[in-house]
């Protein structure tokens, strides 16, 4: 290192420009920042404020010619990256910067061993081959505490969680001990239990390789959590700029204010103990076959629910919590009769357990979902209009064109969209636009009873805040029932009467949203609420890696 | 929401203005648009789709193009148009009561002395037209009277290809649209509902598609005389399995998606989450196939025609064009003909085909 003030990373009016078919996006205009040996800077913004960009830039890995920086430079170690020869950027990829993703599961191939992806990295930049190679995976797979790391050597990557998947990611980045590491949404796609772990590994092998990190996210938690500096992006500025401590308790800009006051808040409504029940149901099963041999016989079940009661009441909020493979989605597949499962399941009265799928469909308009991803769960060949007015061609047959129109227009203006905006196409929306469109969809059919399944997690932290309140707006102003499934407990709280919370398919803990905030009996449930709401680790074997 | 409110005031304007929303939506969808664009980049597909669609076009007029009836005759004040109006040949002063053969010296000796003018398309033979003037004896080679020659029939080679063409196009079109149906329909039963369906549906095609369909269709040839119809219907037997394992592909993943999720839960039907959600999402794949799909319908065509099985004796065919340039190794702008025609044709198929491949490549996009 030469000279004590010498920047590990200067970026000097950075811009960014996109041109598709002639027209020109600016991604990211004139932002500057540094970054010092060993420091970690944190840049924050919602979905589309420039920062992944901004962190490919330094990279030089963005789409080049589609991309181009009309102004500023990059220095990485007083060299200039920006157009620098394809030489010297091999040399800084992977070798002195390193990065990782969002999704582990796509940024591994699926088709290669956790030795040799890991093992990959070491004989590009290191020569290492063979046994010697081996032996450095082994070594960084223990650092990132991938457990039984020798015997998960020759494991591909569907057979880890996602956890792990995220550690073989970091172990591969690490491989030439970089003296920076970009983490780009590193543990947006994990549960909050597992998110928590990663966080503090990274914290743990940054402070002891004294390896600088340019975090990328769009949660303030996490920030406060690992960050020394914070630069705050939005619409591909850079608003305000500091130390983690100072612009969080001292906020300049409204910009982060703004964000700072968008996490999901407000309490559940106080609704009547004795109101009607909407949905119940006692002891219900869902299995799923493990089936062997050559007659396929069933040796065994996968019990994705085994056992759950419940009850949901007019305008009550019931929440299930739990990690990822716990079943809370299947508990409410099955209750919506989407997945075949056992036991009773009684609706407004009625059991419907047994009735085929003519006599449900009579029932659909009365029970709704709500889906998790607003990508996945929108048409994209069909317009907005289409997508609200479906539910209606089935079940409001007497209505005609302008009626249903109407309807639209009505269920558009209810979830906050402007109604002008029907004949338009889901990719026009933001994420938040296209879970209100998810929503409204569900709406349309005046329903009485609405499964929400992590209708918030895809979405940007001050999105999820705007998408909890219309949820309690629509709860009070049509007295819905809703079952609301999350891995994230602070939205739970926000929404939830009762809470059941489950792992492995049976429940650990159910009472009342109070009883289980204030005083949880059991360390799966503590475990929970500490990786929510402090971004803390559970002792080992409390939740899964 | 007033202007919702004021349209349903308003009844039937409404209707107009939002059939004309809807219309202007179908066009301007972005996705297509850049479709469009990213088609018309390969400016060699864009111009042998221009190329071709201009050369089907024209041939679809063969009948004005080569034909061995005027287009129109001037006779004692009267206008004729034998090419639409089958005229006996007495109407021109003739014995006969059956329809004018104008290529008689007769027949244009008759109507010429009463001072009435012919004009001839500008090949006065059709396709089955015999030169009984040739110089020489069959297959007589090209000249200013037959461009390209004649076959060994004395038969205008040029004619011949012109509807040969033709008819091997509208073939590989109607077969290639049935076999698409069938294949679509087949492949998304399969798909959409899995299971065994899919895994008996697997194994029955496996069987038919082992099934050598040449031989099979030379002993149906040898059986029933085949007719257009019957020989669409013959290869239509094979044909259609092309596309069920695209398809097929396509619709496992689909109906896993999350919006057919949302679909089920709203309470539609299978058929109309098949055709409202999952098709589109196939008929890319479809659509990409589709010229090679034609290709095949084509080539499948000329091999039967080729080989002799094809269509009844007689019809323009550019299979039985190729047969005669074998069987008269002496008379080289027969084969010649036959194989630039042909490869022509292909060709341009193959390019369009290359074009639509781009164009619903998703990963063109940032260009």
């Amino acid at each position: 290192m030469s000279g004590g003030d010498q920047k590990l990373v200067e970026v000097k009016d950075l811009s960014v420009v996109f041109t598709q078919d002639g027209n020109e996006t600016r991604a990211v205009d004139k932002i500057s920042f540094d970054l010092a040996e060993g420091e970690t800077l944190a840049l924050v913004g919602e979905s589309g404020s420039g920062k992944s960009v901004s962190a490919l830039s330094l990279m030089q890995l963005l789409p080049y010619p589609a991309a181009s920086h009309p102004s500023g430079s990059i220095k990485y170690r007083g060299e200039e990256v920006v157009g620098a020869d394809e030489r010297t950027l091999m040399g800084i990829r992977g070798n002195e910067i390193s990065m990782i993703f969002q999704e582990p599961m796509t940024s591994l191939n699926p088709l290669h061993t956790i030795e040799r992806q890991v093992g990959e990295v070491l004989a590009v930049h290191r020569g290492l081959r063979a046994e010697a190679a081996r032996k450095r995976v082994l070594e960084l797979l223990n650092k990132v505490g991938l457990q039984n790391a020798e015997s998960r050597l020759g494991a591909y990557p569907h057979e880890l969680s996602g956890g792990q998947r995220q550690r073989v990611m970091i172990a591969m980045a690490l491989a030439n001990e970089p003296r920076l590491l970009i983490a780009d949404e590193p543990t947006t796609a994990l549960d909050v239990t597992v998110q928590a772990q990663i966080l503090k590994l990274l914290k743990s092998l940054s402070r002891e390789m004294g390896m600088a990190m340019l975090l990328i996210t769009h949660d303030l938690g996490i920030v406060r959590k690992m960050a020394d500096r914070v630069c705050v992006m939005n619409h591909g500025h850079i608003v305000e700029e500091g130390e983690t401590a100072g612009l969080f308790d001292n906020p300049q800009h409204e910009y982060t204010r703004h964000l700072l006051g968008s996490e999901p808040k407000g309490k559940p409504l106080t609704a009547r103990d004795d109101a009607p029940e909407i949905m119940s149901t006692d002891n219900l099963k869902v299995w799923f076959p493990i089936k062997k041999g050559v007659l396929k016989r069933t040796v065994d079940h996968v019990k994705a629910v085994d056992g759950i009661s419940l009850t949901v009441r007019r305008g009550h909020t019931v929440g299930v919590v739990g990690e990822s493979g716990s079943g809370k989605t299947t508990l409410g597949l099955g209750l919506l009769r989407l997945i075949d499962s056992d036991g009773p399941i009684v609706f407004m009265g009625q059991h419907i357990e047994d009735d085929n799928w003519s006599e449900l469909r009579s029932r659909r308009a009365d029970m709704q979902i709500v889906f998790q991803d607003p990508f996945g769960s929108l048409s994209p060949r069909l317009s907005v209009a289409q997508i609200v007015e479906e539910g209606l061609l089935v079940h409001g047959t007497d209505l005609n064109y302008d009626a249903r129109r109407q309807r639209v227009a009505e269920a558009l203006v209810e979830v906050g969209l402007d109604p002008e905006t029907m004949d338009r196409y889901p990719h026009e929306f933001s994420g938040g636009q296209r879970q209100r469109i998810a929503i409204a969809r569900a709406m349309a059919l005046k329903p009485d009873f609405v499964v929400l399944d992590e209708p918030t997690s895809a979405l940007d932290m001050s999105v999820q805040a705007q998408i909890v309140d219309l949820l309690r707006d629509l709860q009070q102003k049509h007295d819905l029932a809703y079952l609301f499934i999350s891995h994230d407990l602070k939205v739970v709280r926000a929404l939830a009467d009762e809470v059941i919370v489950m792992r492995n398919g049976k429940v650990v803990e159910q009472g009342s949203s109070d009883q289980i905030f204030d005083d949880p009996q059991t360390d799966y449930t503590k475990a929970l609420m500490a990786a929510a709401f402090d971004l803390e680790t559970a002792p080992e074997g409390v939740v899964s890696s | 929401m007033n202007a919702i409110l004021d349209k349903t005031a308003q009844g039937k304007i409404n209707w107009e203005a939002t059939w004309i929303g809807r219309f202007n939506k179908a066009r301007t969808s972005p996705i297509n648009q850049r479709r469009w664009r990213n088609f018309k980049a390969n400016s060699r597909g864009y111009w042998a789709l221009w190329f071709f669609g201009v050369l089907f076009f024209v041939s679809l007029f063969a009948e004005f193009i080569a034909n061995d009836k005027p287009l129109l005759v001037t006779f004692e004040g009267g206008i004729y148009m034998p090419v639409f109006v089958a005229y006996p040949e007495t109407d021109f002063g003739g014995d006969f009561a059956t329809e004018a053969d104008y290529r008689d010296p007769f027949v244009q000796e008759l109507i010429e002395d009463a001072g009435g003018t012919i004009i001839w398309p500008l090949i006065p033979y059709s396709y089955d037209t015999i030169n009984l003037d040739l110089p020489v004896p069959a297959p007589a080679p090209p000249s200013a009277e037959n461009w390209l020659g004649t076959d060994d029939q004395g038969r205008d080679v040029v004619a011949r290809v012109i509807y040969g063409f033709r008819i091997s196009v509208l073939f590989g079109l109607i077969l290639t649209v049935f076999a698409s149906i069938i294949g679509v329909a087949v492949g998304a039963v399969q798909g959409y509902f899995g299971g065994w369906i899919d895994l008996i549906g697997q194994r029955l095609i496996e069987i038919w598609s082992s099934v050598p369909s040449l031989y099979l269709i030379i002993i149906i040839a040898a059986v029933i005389e085949p007719t257009f119809w019957i020989l669409l219907g013959i290869l239509l037997l094979f044909q259609w399995v092309a596309l069920v394992g695209v398809v097929r592909a396509e619709f496992l993943r689909g109906r896993n998606l999350e919006y057919v999720r949302a679909a089920r839960a709203l309470g539609l039907r299978n058929v109309a989450i098949i055709f409202k959600h999952v098709l589109p999402n196939a008929m890319v794949a479809t659509l990409t196939f589709l010229p090679f799909i034609l290709n095949s319908s084509i080539t499948a065509l000329t091999a039967l025609d080729f080989l002799g099985f094809g269509l009844p004796p007689g019809s323009p065919s550019l299979g039985e064009l190729l047969a005669q340039g074998k069987n008269n190794l002496q008379a080289p702008w027969l084969g010649f003909t036959g194989f630039i025609v042909i490869a022509t044709m292909l060709s341009l198929l193959v390019f369009v085909g290359e074009a639509v491949r781009d164009a619903f490549d998703p990963r063109k996009t940032l260009q």
